[in-house]
C-alpha cells in the first residue's frame, strides 16, 4: 500500500505540471481572482486561449482515441491531469460538460463525418458544448421530457422548452433529446439530436437563481429546424443515448466546493464560543461536529484515492466513486451554516467587503441547495446507489406499458 | 497510487472469511450468548491459533509469521464480520501489540510465541469506572515489583492469562504486565452488552508484576496502543457493518409488505444507501489508517482517531437499522441482528468511547496544524 505513481504517472505528472506553471497561475483566493470571475466575456476569451494550448501540448482529451485527436491513454492519466489542474486558477469550466458529457456522446453514436466536423473544434476550444435535458416537468423525471421534434422531409422541426442548461449563453452546440414518440412508453419516443445553438428560433434566458447568481438557463425552442444527419442514434433510442451522457454527469459533479473543514478550523480559533467562554475551537460540541466533517471529507478523498488505484491498474473502479455528491452537498451546507450561525448576529452580513472570508461561507450556504439537487438529486443518488449497488428492486413504476400522452402529469 | 490491498492479502481475507463462515458460524457465536459460564469458543480459538492468525503481525523469531499489519487488519475485517466469540482483539490488537512496541527482549521471548501459539491470552487493563479514563485519575499503583487496585472492566479480563495494566508508579503512569493466574489477583465476571465476549473485574492485590516499557511513559505508550488497536477494531467495525448492510439488503429483498418487496420502498432504499456510504467513509479512513499502522508512518494518531471515528459512527448506525429493516422479527432473540447491536456498542466504547476518540481527532489535527 503506498500513495505513489508508477514511472509512467510520474512522468506524466512532471510533463502537466511544467505545461500548467507555464500558462496559468497558481491557484489564489484573493481578490484579484474575485474580479475576474466577474468578467464573463474576458474569462471565456482566456478560457478557450488555454483549452486550445492544452489540446497542442496533448492534455485535452487524454483519454479519447488518437484518432479523435486525443493521446489514447487510459483514465488514471485524466486524473493526474485534473488533481494537478485543480491546484491552479485554470480556466476550464466551460469547456467540462461539453468534453466531459456531450462531445463524447457525439462520438459513440454519430457517423465519421459529423465527428470530423464536431471533435477537433471542440477539442481545442474553439465550440462549446451544452447539454439540453432537463425540463420544467421532467427533473428527476428526465425521461418525461415533452419538447417535440416533428419530421419534416429531410429535417425535424424543434418546439419546446429545457432549463437549468448550465452554459447556454456561450454555447455554440447542444445536444438536445427530444420526445419524437408520445405514443409509445416514455422511455421508447425519445430521440437524441446536435443543435446549433446560435440559430434563429433558439431563445436562452438566465435564469435568476436564489442564491443571487445567474450561472443556469432556460432555453426556448420555436420552429427550430435540425437536419436528420444531425441525429444521434435511431429514433426513439435517445433514452438509450442519453444514459451514456448522465452516466459522466454522476461522477463529474461530485466535486467538494466552497470552504470544508480546514477553513471553519481556522475561522474558530478567532471567534468567541457561543458561551463567550473562549474561542470557538474550544466548545466541546464544535469539535465534535468538526470531527465529523474531518472524517467525511478524508473518507472522501481517501476514497478516490482508491478509484485511482483501481484505474491505475487498468480496473473498473468499484462504486465508493458514488458516494461524493451524497456527502459533499451536504457537507457543505452544514459547515457554512455552522460558519454563519458562530457569528451570532453579524453572521448576516455577506457583503465581502465585510464578511469573514469575503462572504465566502454566504456564498456556500447559499448555493448548497442547489448542489444538492444539480445532477441528481440526493434522493436519486440514493436510489442510484440502493438499486445499481445494492441490487434492490425498482419502485413499482405506474408509467410501464403506457402511451406517454396517457400518463397522468398532475397538472 | 496503490491505496488497496495487495491480491495476496485479499486471497487470504478470502480465506479467512470461508474459515469462519465454517468454524464461527452463528451456532457457534450463539454458543457462547447463550452459555453464562461460557467465556469463548476453545475450539475456534484453537483453529485460530493453527491457522496462524493470532502470530501474523508476531516477527518469525517471536514465533510469528511475520507478515504484517495489513494482514491484519483483513483478518480483523473477517472476525469483526463473522461476529467471532474469541478474545482475539485483546490478545492480538492490545497484548502483543503493547509487548512489540514497549517489551524488551527478554518480555517479546517470554510471551509473543506463546501468543502465537494461543497458549497466552493476554487483556488491557485501563478503565477504572465509568467516564474516560485520564492519567491523573488513574488509582491502581505499581511499587516497582507488585500491583495492588481495581479494573473494571476488562475485556476478555475473564479468560485472559495475562494482561498489561494502566498503573500510577510514583506520580508518573506506567504500563505493567502481570501473570493472572496468581493469588493477588480476583477475577469476577461481568455482565455486560455483549455476551459473546468475556469480561471481568480484576482485583489486584499485591500482584506480582513487572514493568512494560519505560517508567513514567504508561499513558504515552497506552496512548500508541490504543491508536494501534484503534486501526484493527475499526476493520472489525468495518466487517460487522458491511454484514448488517448485507442482511438488511437480503432482507429488503425477499420480504414483502403491501404486495411488494419493502426494498422497493425508497424509505427503505435511501437508508441502506445511507449505511453504504457511512461504510464507504470509514472503509477508505480504515485504509489510511492501516497504511498508516504498516509502515509506522507519523500520520497514525491521526489517521487511528479518524479510522475510529468513522467505523465506531457506521457500525452503530448500520447495526440499529438493520434492527429496524428486519421489522418486529428484528426485535427477536432468535434473529441475529441483535447480535451486531451489542458487538457494535462494544467496539464502539472498548478502546474509548466514539466523542473521545473525535476530540482526540481534532487534536490530532490542531497538533499537526501546530508542527
Amino acid at each position: 500500500m503506498d500513495f505513489n505513481d508508477t514511472p509512467e504517472e510520474a512522468k506524466f505528472r512532471n510533463e502537466a505540471r511544467a505545461f500548467l506553471e507555464a500558462n496559468v497561475q497558481p491557484k489564489s483566493n484573493d481578490k484579484e481572482r474575485l474580479q475576474r470571475r466577474l468578467k464573463p466575456v474576458e474569462y471565456l476569451k482566456a478560457a478557450k486561449e488555454y483549452q486550445k494550448r492544452k489540446a497542442e501540448a496533448g492534455f485535452a482529451g487524454i483519454t479519447w482515441a488518437k484518432e479523435q485527436g486525443g493521446r489514447g491513454l487510459p483514465p488514471i492519466y485524466s486524473v493526474i491531469f485534473n488533481q494537478e489542474e485543480a491546484k491552479f486558477d485554470a480556466p476550464s469550466a466551460p469547456f467540462s460538460i461539453g468534453l466531459g458529457m456531450c462531445v463524447p456522446t457525439v462520438i459513440a453514436f454519430s457517423d465519421e463525418a459529423t465527428k470530423d466536423r464536431y471533435v477537433a473544434k471542440a477539442l481545442r476550444g474553439e465550440e462549446i458544448w451544452c447539454q439540453l435535458f432537463s425540463e420544467p416537468a421532467a427533473g428527476s423525471d428526465v425521461a418525461a421530457g415533452k419538447t417535440k421534434a416533428v419530421r419534416d422531409g429531410d429535417d425535424w422541426i424543434i418546439n419546446g422548452q429545457k432549463v437549468w442548461t448550465t452554459g447556454a449563453q456561450f454555447s455554440d452546440f447542444g445536444i438536445l433529446l427530444t420526445r419524437t414518440n408520445p405514443d409509445v412508453e416514455k422511455h421508447k419516443g425519445l430521440t437524441m439530436f446536435i443543435v446549433d445553438m446560435k440559430q434563429k428560433g433558439v431563445d436562452v434566458r438566465p435564469i435568476h437563481q436564489a442564491s443571487g447568481g445567474r450561472e443556469f438557463n432556460e432555453v426556448y425552442f420555436t420552429d427550430v429546424r435540425i437536419p436528420d444527419s444531425w441525429r444521434l442514434g435511431d429514433p426513439g433510442m435517445g433514452w438509450n443515448v442519453a444514459l451514456v451522457t448522465l452516466m459522466n454527469e454522476r461522477l463529474a459533479v461530485g466535486g467538494s466546493y466552497g470552504p470544508d473543514y480546514k477553513e471553519i478550523f481556522d475561522f474558530a480559533k478567532g471567534i468567541n464560543s457561543p458561551s463567550g467562554d473562549g474561542t470557538l475551537i474550544q466548545d466541546e460540541s464544535f469539535r465534535q461536529k468538526l470531527a465529523d466533517w474531518i472524517v467525511r471529507a478524508e473518507g472522501y478523498k481517501l476514497a478516490k484515492f482508491r478509484t485511482m488505484t483501481a484505474l491505475s491498474k487498468g480496473q473498473t473502479p468499484g462504486p465508493e466513486s458514488s458516494i461524493g455528491k451524497v456527502i459533499n452537498a451536504n457537507q457543505m451546507m452544514d459547515i457554512a451554516n455552522t460558519a454563519i450561525e458562530a457569528q451570532d448576529h453579524y453572521g448576516i452580513i455577506n457583503d465581502p467587503d465585510l464578511a469573514t472570508l469575503e462572504g465566502a461561507f454566504h456564498q456556500s450556504y447559499m448555493f448548497a441547495p442547489g448542489l444538492r439537487i444539480a445532477g441528481g438529486t440526493d434522493e436519486i443518488l440514493k436510489n442510484i446507489i440502493a438499486e445499481r449497488v445494492l441490487g434492490l428492486p425498482q419502485d413499482v413504476r405506474v408509467d410501464k406499458g403506457v402511451a406517454f400522452k396517457d400518463l397522468p402529469t398532475g397538472r | 497510487m496503490n491505496f488497496d490491498f495487495s491480491d495476496d492479502q485479499k486471497s487470504l481475507k478470502d480465506q479467512a472469511r470461508k474459515f469462519l463462515a465454517d468454524k464461527s458460524a452463528i451456532k457457534v457465536v450463539r454458543g457462547v450468548l447463550d452459555d453464562e459460564a461460557k467465556s469463548y469458543d476453545q475450539a475456534l480459538w484453537r483453529g485460530v491459533a493453527e491457522m496462524g492468525w493470532l502470530g501474523v503481525a508476531i516477527p518469525e523469531e517471536y514465533g510469528g509469521l511475520g507478515l504484517g499489519r495489513l494482514e491484519l487488519c483483513v483478518l480483523a475485517e473477517e472476525i469483526g464480520r463473522a461476529v467471532a466469540p474469541i478474545p482475539f482483539s485483546s490478545t492480538v490488537y492490545f497484548f502483543a501489540e503493547a509487548l512489540m512496541l514497549a517489551g524488551s527482549d527478554a518480555q517479546k521471548a517470554a510471551h509473543l510465541p506463546k501468543v502465537a501459539q494461543g497458549e497466552t491470552i493476554g487483556c488491557f487493563a485501563l478503565s477504572e469506572g465509568p467516564g474516560a479514563p485520564t492519567a491523573s485519575g488513574i488509582s491502581a499503583r505499581f511499587d516497582g515489583a507488585t500491583l495492588t487496585g481495581v479494573k473494571i472492566p476488562v475485556t476478555d479480563g475473564d479468560c485472559a492469562t495475562h494482561a498489561v495494566v494502566v498503573a500510577k508508579e510514583g506520580s508518573d503512569v506506567s504500563l505493567v504486565l502481570v501473570d493472572l493466574n496468581q493469588p493477588g489477583v480476583t477475577r469476577t465476571t461481568l455482565k455486560t452488552l455483549d455476551p459473546t465476549r468475556g469480561h471481568a473485574k480484576l482485583e489486584f492485590k499485591g500482584a506480582k508484576a513487572e514493568r512494560l516499557g519505560a517508567a513514567g511513559q504508561g499513558w504515552e505508550l497506552g496512548e500508541a496502543v490504543l491508536d494501534r488497536a484503534a486501526v484493527l477494531i475499526a476493520f472489525e467495525q468495518i466487517g460487522g457493518s458491511q454484514q448488517c448492510l448485507e442482511m438488511a439488503t437480503e432482507y429488503a429483498k425477499s420480504r414483502y409488505a403491501f404486495s411488494r418487496p419493502i426494498g422497493s420502498f425508497q424509505a427503505i432504499k435511501h437508508k441502506l444507501a445511507e449505511m453504504y456510504v457511512g461504510i464507504e467513509v470509514a472503509r477508505s479512513n480504515a485504509y489510511y489508517g492501516a497504511w498508516a499502522l504498516s509502515t509506522e508512518a507519523a500520520e497514525l494518531p491521526f489517521a487511528a482517531a479518524a479510522s475510529r471515528a468513522a467505523a465506531s459512527d457506521a457500525y452503530y448506525f448500520c447495526a440499529k437499522e438493520n434492527i429496524q429493516t428486519h421489522g418486529g422479527m428484528g426485535f427477536t432473540w432468535e434473529v441475529d441482528c441483535h447480535l451486531f447491536y451489542r458487538r457494535a456498542k462494544l467496539l464502539a466504547v472498548q478502546a474509548g468511547s466514539p466523542a473521545a476518540w473525535k476530540e482526540k481527532l481534532v487534536k490530532r489535527l490542531e497538533q499537526r496544524n501546530a508542527a
